[in-house]
């Protein structure tokens, strides 16, 4: 589904990525570790599209197109879905509003039929059971007073709504309590489907006590130093970062 | 002393009414063009003019009437506002058209007449109005309406009467041979314990570039209450200078809607006066700009009463090489204790080649006053553009979705929900398409 070869990326004229490689096959479940300034965010940035990221070498495919060349509501519209580290607060643009033209935009584009409101009403309040996100924020502006668990769980109704392809988290877990933890945890494990994929990118080894990975990549200094399955994050946590690192150039010597 | 040959100034002084046969009139107008005459247009020295240049104003003649004003074929179309029915009134290039107002069935307690009608049929009691410097200060183009106008409306709402079906004012310009020039006086006045709803409409029919200068005058009896919107949607030709005065005696209300679309020249002039103790004024407008428009709002709110409050949003939007200018000045006067001001303008510039030019400004004489003030200029939010197309939204509607929410603020209010909608929808045809920078 997603094959990352080589990828090196500038931000601001500094090369974050250098060297990137990353298979992921649908039905799998990738979590990217690592420590911070690893440019964990940044691969998940790329992916989407986000601006001021220059990409100076190697590759990104996605279900066989160059995912590079696309703008990112074409990304959108093709699967790809980001949810924020920072979801962004947006005055004055109602939640299911927006939420009802995004979705439609991507079916436009893939050439469905949009959905008529009632028709969004409905898909809204089966996707809403069990989310414990209150209803009432569906009608409050984009994430505006939003708690930021609350913004992290928006973050993954959304995705339960447009259904993606390819869903990468960046650091969803981040800043939530244990309960939100495993609010967000229970909504990612509920998409979990032979045909979807998830890149779970995190700090912490938490999050996949909740949502066990197939594989774990540790990134370090802008490529994946080192992967496995889920046992990795546990070594991870059990001996830090600085295990890693060590570990590679003896390895690199051998 | 501005040079008395710009052609503007020659066709204003070629198109003198002639004589009314009422002395005090024609005096007070002859009056009115040579205090024009002698001041000419203002410049940009003068604080209330220092960002709208009138150089390329002063170059331009207009025809003093359109001859075919009253017999023009309209299509009622191009004015309507959805689910707003009942009494209207409107004028075509300055001129009133019967045919096209509704005037029957007037509500218990509201009178409405044209200026035209009211000075032919009964003009002694308009003597006090219109002899006296009624908009004081008295500028170039209230001297020129003052002068020139010949035509209007007069409202008033008997005391205690509560009209609650909106009355509009309609000034469509239409195409015509020539640019004219039209000036209208607007009067309304609201008994005590008065409630009346009020629509202007600056509507267009065709590319014209019209010279248009409206005064309107609207005094609040003990306890009235206005609720007014100002839809200014004219001709993106045309040049359109509006001035408003409000006065509001004890507990009086205002509210007010401003939505600035159209003209290449537009400047509104709102002055508030907050006279009465309690008194109140809650005033919310936008612009949205684009091409080469020049669109200036100024606010004037002057706090008197005490106790009085008043409380402005107002949103600006400029593309292209389009310049907007607002100013919102209030003045808290000796003895306004108690007083609550607060203004708040954000702008938004969409192109490298628009300007905003913002002032807010707050002046304090009184005692236990609360004030706030601020203005922003800024550019659409990155974070938020790319939020909305990691999504799957379009660059052209995420932008648009955040011009509008950004507009949204000014509208909030205006009912019923199918005009605000209306006015929504012609912001966002007002807002460019995807423009090649």
């Amino acid at each position: 589904m997603l094959k990352i070869d080589n990828l090196h990326v500038r931000v601001a004229g500094r090369e974050i990525l250098k060297g990137l490689s990353l298979q992921v096959n649908a039905g799998e479940v990738h979590a990217i570790m690592g420590p911070n300034g690893a440019g964990k965010s940044t691969l998940g940035n790329v992916l989407a599209g986000r601006g001021g990221y220059e990409v100076t070498q190697g590759s990104v495919a996605y279900g066989g197109r160059d995912l590079l060349q696309l703008e990112p509501e074409a990304r959108a519209a093709a699967g790809v879905f980001l949810a924020f580290q920072y979801p962004v607060e947006i005055p004055g643009v109602n939640n299911t509003y927006f939420l009802r033209a995004a979705l439609n935009a991507q079916r436009k584009a893939r050439g469905e039929a949009e959905l008529d409101s009632r028709e969004f009403l409905q898909l809204v309040r089966e996707k809403l059971k069990g989310m414990q996100l209150p209803p009432e924020l569906m009608n409050r502006a984009v994430n505006e007073g939003f708690s930021g668990g609350e913004k992290k769980r928006n973050e993954i109704f959304q995705m339960a709504v447009l259904e993606p392809k390819l869903a990468i988290l960046d650091e969803t877990d981040s800043g939530l309590d244990i309960d939100a933890l495993k609010q967000v945890a229970e909504g990612v494990n509920a998409l979990r489907d032979p045909k979807r994929a998830f890149i779970l990118i995190t700090h912490y080894q938490r999050l996949l006590d909740y949502i066990v990975p197939d594989f774990v990549h540790v990134l370090a200094d802008g490529r994946v130093v080192e992967s496995g399955g889920a046992h990795l994050a546990q070594e991870l946590e059990a001996h830090g970062y600085a295990w890693v690192r060590e570990r590679k150039p003896a390895e690199a010597a051998a | 002393m501005s040079a008395s040959a710009a052609p503007f100034v020659e066709s204003m002084r070629a198109a003198a009414l002639p004589a009314s046969g009422i002395g005090w009139l024609d005096a007070a107008r002859h009056e009115a063009m040579q205090a024009f005459l002698s001041a000419g247009l203002p410049d940009t020295r003068n604080e209330l003019w220092k960002y709208t240049a009138l150089r390329a104003l002063e170059q331009r003649g207009y025809s003093a009437r359109d001859e075919s004003a009253s017999t023009r074929m309209i299509d009622e179309g191009t004015f309507a506002l959805p689910d707003i029915e009942g009494t209207r009134l409107v004028f075509v290039n300055g001129v009133f058209r019967a045919d096209l107002s509704r005037l029957d069935d007037l509500p218990q307690g509201l009178s409405v007449q044209p200026l035209s009608r009211a000075l032919v049929e009964n003009p002694e009691p308009l003597r006090f109005l219109l002899s006296r410097h009624a908009t004081e200060p008295r500028d170039s183009f209230a001297s020129l309406n003052a002068a020139l106008a010949s035509d209007g409306v007069l409202v008033r709402v008997a005391p205690a009467a509560q009209i609650e079906a909106p009355l509009r004012i309609v000034h469509l310009g239409a195409q015509a041979e020539a640019a004219i020039a039209c000036h209208a006086r607007n009067f309304v006045e609201l008994g005590e314990g008065a409630c009346l709803r009020l629509i202007e409409h600056y509507a267009a029919l065709g590319e014209h570039a019209h010279f248009t200068n409206i005064a309107c005058e609207y005094v609040l009896q003990k306890s009235a209450r206005i609720d007014l919107l100002a839809l200014q949607d004219s001709a993106v030709g045309a040049a359109l200078f509006r001035r408003s005065d409000f006065h509001l005696h004890e507990d009086a209300q205002l509210e007010l809607h401003a939505l600035e679309l159209g003209g290449a020249l537009a400047r509104h002039e709102l002055r508030i006066a907050l006279d009465g103790d309690r008194s109140r004024a809650q005033t919310r407008g936008a612009f949205a700009l684009r091409g080469r428009q020049h669109v200036d709002t100024e606010l004037l709110i002057e706090h008197h009463g005490r106790d009085t409050a008043s409380d402005s949003l107002w949103r600006g939007v400029a593309d292209g090489r389009a310049r907007g200018v607002f100013h919102g000045a209030i003045t808290v006067h000796p003895g306004a204790d108690g007083a609550d001001a607060q203004l708040s303008n954000k702008n938004l510039l969409l192109s490298e080649g628009a300007e905003i030019d913002t002032r807010p400004a707050l002046e304090i004489h009184a005692d236990e006053v609360k004030a706030a003030h601020g203005a922003t200029i800024g550019q659409l939010d990155e974070h938020a553009l790319f939020y909305l197309r990691s999504r799957g939204l379009p660059a052209e509607t995420a932008r648009i979705l955040l011009v509008r929410a950004f507009c949204a603020v000014a509208l909030s209010g205006v009912e019923p929900q199918a005009l605000r909608e209306h006015c929504d929808a012609l912001l966002l045809a007002h807002l460019p398409r995807e423009n090649a920078q």
